[in-house]
């Protein structure tokens, strides 16, 4: 035990057969550090005797428990097999580690359950992944409803609405996510101007990238990756948020004064989600459409006063609605999903990791769906 | 009552150690001993610097001044071996347990199994079941994670993680803390029993006047940035510190010196 012992010894193990009677003499250093090399040598010895033995400590120089775990260990096997054996040479400290063990080498350790395996595995998981799916919609569905119904404060201040909570909330959401949204969506409408007018210049109709460009953004991508972005920075912000909460116990501490949980946490941030998507949207479309403008007069030599004449025969107001009416919806379903995440999220760092990573993938993939669903219903209505 | 378990070989030393944050002086030239096999109790005012103390000899906080010795060696200049050497041998309880929350009871205690020795699966399950169950912990702990576990299971785990690779030093950092009367008594009594079996050296910072008056075989009281007394806990008694005196002769203190000696644990 004594460290910065350099000459730890192995711990070593001699048979000595005589008169029917098996000693095994034990020698060396028995500690954790050392008995990995003689584990398999006592395990053979627990089948390989066949009368008595004496098990002869005295040659062993220092012994922790994982040293008397493994002597305990042989004695219960030898005597489990009924077979005579006896400890010798232990000192004083030796014994006391020996008995201190012997309790725990008694003990059987059930071996562990296995899974199922195969079909029913692969049935189990499809079963699993249903069901999981239908709480967690309702899950979702429970926390809308209890938002429906605003902060919940008691004593029929039902729709007591804490403005200071949203417009912090507002701040954090919205604001803070301005200058990646518009960053984002620059780079994105330069990229696609410059795409769109390289193709079109074999045709002669560069002038038509404007049409391209604004329908395109303000319509489509302009709300789609700012709903995209909000969920990476806002979305998972709030599951780890609640989460958080939730481990410390928190949010127990809200039922317990007669708050609503959802109430207060959750009803700000959706609010707040609700309010600052479509502004966003609007910085998001001015910075797609600024990218746009800015390469196609370095690419391809439009003015910007013909691109936004062009622009103005080439859209009108529902082209710009068509997109912002998606915004609040993106932020509904971005602030449920990270509200409900955050909520599922258990005692564990891991399962906070866990929820934090299935808020966004969620929410993303939502959102996608959601569009994609808006721009059928679109195309049915003519709008 | 602890007699002189210990031994006069002196295992941790500071000298003069200073610690600091900011422009505040936490440990000023603080002086003291810890000898083998006995059970240091340390304790001090809330906010007198005890974690602080703690977190320095483990190297979690920097020191501005003074000499940490553990085991003969300057803990500032050490070489490769003397570190794994040193970290083999020391295991720690935080005081909220510090359980990796990610893994099970069992693979917490085999964390330091695996990451130091290289021993066969089978045999450090064994190792780990048995760990568990020289704490006192039931055998269907071991596959549990530490959410499902109570106060008092967490700190008997996490005293088994501690004791993964049988250290020879364990620091304990108010180990009783948040436990009931009765599971405090038994958690001691886990301790002296340890002591004694594995041959430990205990340095427990505590608050526990029972675990003082039960278990400690010395007392350490560090007050006014540096260790105001040390000695066995009749001694303190004697002490005329104001601080000293309130916390040992205090209204609680009396009500634990009156049982008579013997019935105390």
């Amino acid at each position: 035990m004594e460290p910065g012992a350099a000459g730890a010894l192995r711990p070593v193990l001699e048979r000595v057969r005589a008169d029917g009677r098996l000693t095994v003499r034990l020698g060396g250093d028995w500690t954790t550090r050392t008995v990995a090399s003689i584990d398999s040598e006592m395990r053979t010895l627990e089948s390989e005797a066949t009368g008595p033995v004496l098990l002869d400590l005295a040659a062993i120089r220092v012994m922790d428990t994982a040293g008397a775990w493994l002597v305990e260990r042989l004695v219960t096997a030898l005597d489990r097999r009924g077979l005579a054996v006896e400890v010798g040479g232990a000192t004083a400290g030796m014994t006391t580690l020996l008995t201190a063990v012997s309790d725990a080498a008694r003990l059987e350790h059930p071996a562990r359950s296995k899974g199922a395996f195969g079909l029913t595995a692969f049935f189990a998981t499809i079963g699993m992944l249903v069901y999981r799916f239908s709480e967690q919609f309702m899950m979702a569905m429970h926390i809308l409803g209890a938002t429906v119904r605003g902060a919940q404060l008691k004593f029929g201040r039902g729709h007591a609405i804490s403005v200071t909570a949203i417009v912090h909330q507002m701040d954090r959401v919205g604001i803070g996510a301005i200058p990646i949204v518009m960053l984002m969506s620059g780079i994105v409408g330069a990229i696609i101007a410059q795409q769109g007018a390289f193709q079109m210049r074999y045709f002669g109709t560069e002038i038509f990238v404007v049409n391209l460009v604004s329908i395109l953004v303000l319509r489509e991508i302009g709300v789609l990756l700012t709903a995209i972005m909000v969920a990476g920075r806002s979305g998972s912000a709030i599951t780890a948020e609640l989460g958080s909460m939730k481990m410390r116990e928190e949010v127990d501490a809200l039922t317990v004064i007669g708050l609503n949980p959802v109430g207060v946490l959750v009803f700000p941030r959706l609010v707040a989600l609700v309010i600052t998507m479509p502004i966003l949207t609007v910085a998001a479309n001015a910075a797609a459409l600024g990218g746009a403008i800015l390469t196609a007069w370095f690419y391809s030599g439009i003015e910007p006063e013909t691109f936004i004449q062009r622009m103005h025969t080439g859209i009108d107001l529902s082209t710009i609605f068509s997109g912002l009416i998606k915004a609040p919806f993106m932020g509904l379903i971005i602030g449920v999903i990270a509200a409900m995440e955050g909520m599922r999220v258990e005692g564990s760092a891991e399962s906070l990791g866990r929820h934090v990573t299935a808020s966004v993938v969620k929410a993303i993939f939502c959102v996608i769906v959601v569009d994609g669903l808006f721009a059928m219903f679109y195309a049915a209505i003519d709008y | 009552m602890g007699g002189a378990n210990g031994t006069d070989e002196v295992i941790l030393t500071a000298r003069g150690v200073t610690v600091g944050f900011g422009n505040k002086l936490v440990l000023e030239n603080l002086d003291m001993d810890v000898r083998r096999g006995e059970i240091l109790g340390f304790v001090g005012a809330s906010g007198a610097g005890k974690s602080v103390l703690l977190r320095t000899i483990l190297g979690l906080n920097r020191k501005r001044a003074g000499q940490i010795t553990l085991f003969g060696h300057d803990l500032d200049h050490l070489s490769e071996a003397d570190r794994f050497d040193i970290d083999t041998n020391m295991g720690v309880l935080f005081q909220h347990g510090a359980l990796f929350s990610a893994l099970t009871v069992k693979e917490n205690i085999q964390v330091p199994m695996r990451e130091y020795l290289d021993l066969p699966r089978a045999l450090m399950d064994e190792l780990a079941h048995l760990k568990i169950e020289l704490v006192g912990l039931a055998p269907d702990a071991a596959d549990k994670k530490p959410s499902e576990l109570s106060g008092g299971m967490i700190k008997r785990a996490a005293l088994a993680r501690a004791l993964a690779l049988d250290p020879a030093i364990v620091f304990l950092d108010e180990p009783t803390s948040g436990l009931d009367p009765i599971g405090a008594a038994e958690f001691d009594e886990l301790v002296a029993n340890l002591r004694d079996t594995m041959g430990l050296t205990v340095y427990m910072v505590t608050h526990d006047l029972d675990s003082l008056f039960s278990v400690c075989d010395r007392v350490a009281v560090l007050g006014d940035r540096k260790v105001l007394v040390e000695g066995t806990v009749e001694s303190m008694l004697e002490v005329d510190h104001p601080w000293v005196k309130a916390y040992f002769r205090g209204k609680r203190a009396r009500q634990i010196v009156r049982q008579p000696a013997g019935q105390d644990s």
